[in-house]
């Protein structure tokens, strides 16, 4: 059953093409990367996909309730409540707000108490407000951040950080994650670290994630179908071992003459 | 409602209460003199106006230059129907509820079209709007124009303790709620907010009206409480007295907003005997404060008993 389905997709800036006619269909519970050279649109690809910007040309379709539904040009807002969640290449975290808040805001959309009620502190407010917190320092022992809840998250050092925005993508409950970048400025250690962990959380919470990533250790390890775009067409798909071998991909990679 | 009664609570509670009674005491002894009461009326006032600004610039990060523009709206309201309808207190209180209507209707139509810009954009063209309402006033008839309204007493200082009380009540229950945090996260990034789930426009939106509507209560109050009201009182200088207290207290911190505000109506008070140098000495206050703490007084900390009460216990725990 595909969960996401993308067809002619384009997105143009003035006269260029950042993502020009791509085409793809996700499974449900896989686990897909996104490579390329810089400036090759796959962040611009993600950001269509969430909704961020709207598409020049072409359909974006979500399986939703078993339905496939277009969410192209739908608010980002609208397109997380459908079950779609994302981090971002440079994080995005409220820097000056604690750990544990972060997480909490991103849990938005299942609050049910309204405005009126949480002004008069009615109980259904206290009863929210537990379960809230319950449930957040929950997704704070899963990414391991559970001791820091209270620290502010910009006082958080880099590796934690990325945890963070993943557990904060995690508390809206999402059916598919897009991870931009996940390892950039991780040590080696830390980024065998984080494989575990999209491991742990694709198989806990019923994934399908969605990576874009340059380091190809991790990529190769991890993901079952890799994309790869070149100036905003997808020029190669397939598993680790067909992309490896790729002629197309090695000359995008390191030129022709390569 | 045992949650209600928890410790940090109950000592608010304590501290409101005691104000109140301390207050008054005060007053019924004649060490609070009629000038003083003044004073203290315009520090209530103040302070609800400077927390209804700081949910809208502090709390949700949108810098709006038009609140004097909803404190006419409520004092106009609550003087029309002084006039027109009924004295006295149930008077202040209709005019109260309707100038919170009109400014709700007001801040929603004003919010769609300008809630999509940014910073100082925002902050323009809210500044337009404030002086829109107040050239609307002034050529109205039942407003009686420039001359403005002359009203009875109709506000007593017990009247503006409680209401402060109860604005403070809402910003802060408001603030600390799930909705609050949503505004709080469109003040710190926008696309990850939204992102995230959160209809940013629905809490601009939400928050610039709530303000509003408390703003209107300011004007409400500050009508039945002195005597005249003229659509002079009300320019955009107006709306930036009250930004000054919410910068100066620290922005998105409301206990900030409430010691700012004493702080500089005691100051504008004690300075009223030297006016030749008084705004001299008050802008230079401005000054220092703001090299010495850019983020104003509090910075978006909050005063709490909380805090204050784990510091108590931590230090019992190494005694014993």
């Amino acid at each position: 059953m595909s969960v996401l389905k993308v067809s002619g997709l384009t997105k143009n800036f003035g006269g260029l093409s950042a993502v020009s006619n791509v085409n793809m269909e996700i499974e449900q519970g896989e686990l897909i990367g996104l490579i390329g050279p810089n400036g090759a649109g796959k962040t611009t690809l993600f950001n269509l996909l969430t909704g961020v910007y709207d598409p020049s040309e072409g359909t974006i379709e979500l399986n939703v309730d078993g339905k496939m539904t277009s969410i192209g040009g739908k608010k980002p807002y609208v397109i997380s409540r459908l079950g779609v969640s994302r981090t971002f290449q440079n994080i995005r975290l409220f820097k000056e707000l604690t750990v544990l808040d972060n997480v909490r805001i991103a849990m938005h959309q299942s609050v049910k108490t309204g405005v009126i009620a949480s002004i008069l502190r009615l109980p259904c407010y206290y009863k929210e407000e537990e379960e809230i917190k319950k449930r957040a320092m929950d997704l704070l022992k899963t990414v391991n951040l559970d001791e820091h809840a209270m620290d502010l998250a910009k006082n958080l050092p880099y590796g934690k950080q990325r945890r963070l925005e993943i557990a904060r993508a995690l508390a809206t409950d999402p059916k598919i994650l897009f991870l931009d970048e996940p390892a950039a400025g991780m040590n080696p250690q830390e980024t065998a670290e984080l494989t575990q962990l999209i491991h742990d959380i694709k198989d806990r919470f019923h994934l399908t994630i969605i990576l874009i990533e340059h380091d190809m250790s991790l990529v190769m390890s991890i993901c079952e179908r890799i994309y790869v775009l070149d100036y905003g067409r997808l020029i190669a798909r397939g598993n680790p071992e067909q992309i490896k071998t790729n002629k197309r991909v090695i000359e995008a990679y390191l030129g022709e003459d390569a | 409602m045992k949650n209600w009664f928890k410790r940090t609570n109950l000592l608010w509670l304590a501290l409101i209460v005691s104000t109140y009674v301390i207050l008054n005491v005060l007053i019924s002894t004649g060490i609070i003199n009629n000038v003083y009461q003044t004073v203290l009326l315009t520090i209530g006032i103040n302070i609800i106006l400077a927390i209804s600004l700081n949910l809208i610039i502090g709390i949700t990060g949108q810098f709006s230059l038009g609140h004097a523009g909803f404190m006419i709206i409520g004092a106009y309201s609550c003087g029309v129907v002084l006039k027109l309808v009924a004295g006295g207190t149930i008077g202040v209180l209709l005019g109260m509820l309707i100038g919170m209507a009109i400014s709700a209707a007001v801040a929603l139509v004003v919010a769609i079209p300008t809630l999509r810009l940014r910073g100082d954009y925002l902050a323009i063209a809210t500044l337009g709007f404030g002086e829109i309402i107040r050239i609307v006033v002034l050529n109205m008839e039942v407003t009686n124009g420039a001359a403005g309204l002359i009203l009875p007493k109709a506000v007593s200082w017990h009247m503006v303790y409680w209401a402060m009380v109860i604005c403070t009540l809402v910003i802060v229950n408001f603030g600390i709620s799930a909705h609050g945090r949503a505004c709080i996260s469109v003040r710190e990034d926008e696309i990850a907010a939204e992102a995230m789930g959160i209809n940013t426009t629905q809490y601009k939106i939400l928050a610039f009206v709530i303000g509003a509507m408390i703003a209107s209560v300011a004007g409400a109050l500050y009508a039945g409480a002195f005597y005249v009201i003229k659509p002079e009182m009300f320019t955009y200088s107006k709306s930036i007295d009250i930004l000054v207290l919410v910068v100066f207290g620290g922005m998105g911190s409301i206990t900030g907003s409430f010691i700012s505000t004493v702080l500089v109506s005691l100051l504008n008070t004690a300075l009223q005997q030297f006016s030749s140098v008084r705004m001299i000495v008050y802008g230079l206050a401005l000054v220092v404060i703001m090299v010495f703490r850019p983020s104003g007084l509090l910075g978006r900390k909050e005063f709490s008993f909380d805090a204050l009460l784990k510091k108590f216990d931590k230090k019992k725990g190494a005694a014993s």
